[in-house]
């Protein structure tokens, strides 16, 4: 099932790859990456940002975000929370279509685990 | 935070900005000290530096006697804080590092920013000085010394 939603996520063109993080700790459950891309760098960073932005949502009295999208020069990086504790993260491209890509993460955060 | 060094003060408080580790103690991998961050009593510093050792000298053997490469890291997992310890090489010989931390962050933050400053201490070591003998009568006041240097006073 976990390599199903890598798959499906990593198919998408401009997707430079794909993780599944452990929220609490950071740490890679699973991922598909291109070469170079540093998985556990990612992994790290986006669980602390994710968490970081629950706590901003929950002291504004809102429910906490089901998508982050950061967008860079470079690239956007895009993080769904999933339930048992995990985060769908995916590093792509800038011309990736970027509405197929949070559609393919809401599905894989709602399949995930 | 308090270094024996001062090449190691740098990369060490780029590392505990980074990780918001809220206790951190830098060692030789025979237990000696070399900096710490967090520590407020001299007995508590010697005891984590000796256990710390400990850990890591029997994951290092456990790890022989199952015919295996050395394990890198052992990470205790707590509810409310985690002990990450691990061992990396610099210039100057095996290093052992004791990291605690707590839920404002990770242990995958941790293992990146030490890994980091890992490399910036190995980059940042001065070549090795030449071994002297320790006389008895220098041994108080080095040991003094370093503690002064560990704790200001």
């Amino acid at each position: 099932m976990i390599a199903d939603v890598l798959a499906g996520l990593t198919r998408i063109p401009g997707v430079r790859g794909v993780l599944i993080v452990s929220r609490d700790d950071g740490l890679v459950v699973a991922d598909a990456l291109m070469e170079g891309v540093d998985g556990a760098a990612i992994a790290a960073l986006a669980a602390s940002l994710a968490g970081r932005m629950r706590s901003v949502t929950m002291a504004l009295g809102q429910p906490e975000p089901v998508m982050m999208h950061v967008a860079g020069a470079g690239g956007s990086l895009l993080a769904a929370p999933g339930r048992h504790g995990l985060l769908i993260v995916a590093v792509a491209a800038p011309d990736v279509n970027a509405g197929e890509l949070r559609l393919g993460l809401l599905d894989a955060a709602g399949r995930a685990a | 935070m308090r270094a024996l060094e001062a090449w190691v003060e740098e990369p060490l408080t780029t590392f505990l900005s980074e990780s918001a580790a809220r206790v951190t103690l830098l060692m030789t991998s025979s237990g000696q000290v070399v900096a710490q961050h967090g520590f407020t009593r001299a007995l508590d510093v010697m005891s984590a530096a000796a256990l710390g050792a400990g850990i890591m000298a029997s994951t290092f053997e456990l790890a022989r006697v199952m015919g295996s490469r050395p394990l890198g890291a052992v990470v205790h997992h707590g509810s409310s804080v985690g002990v990450y310890l691990a061992a990396f090489e610099t210039p100057r010989g095996r290093w052992l590092g004791l990291v605690v931390f707590g839920g404002e962050t990770s242990l995958g933050l941790v293992q990146l920013f030490f890994a980091r400053l890992a490399a910036d201490l190995a980059n940042a070591a001065p070549t090795a000085e030449p071994p002297r003998q320790v006389l008895a009568e220098d041994f108080e006041a080095e040991l003094n010394s370093s503690l002064r240097a560990l704790f200001g006073r």
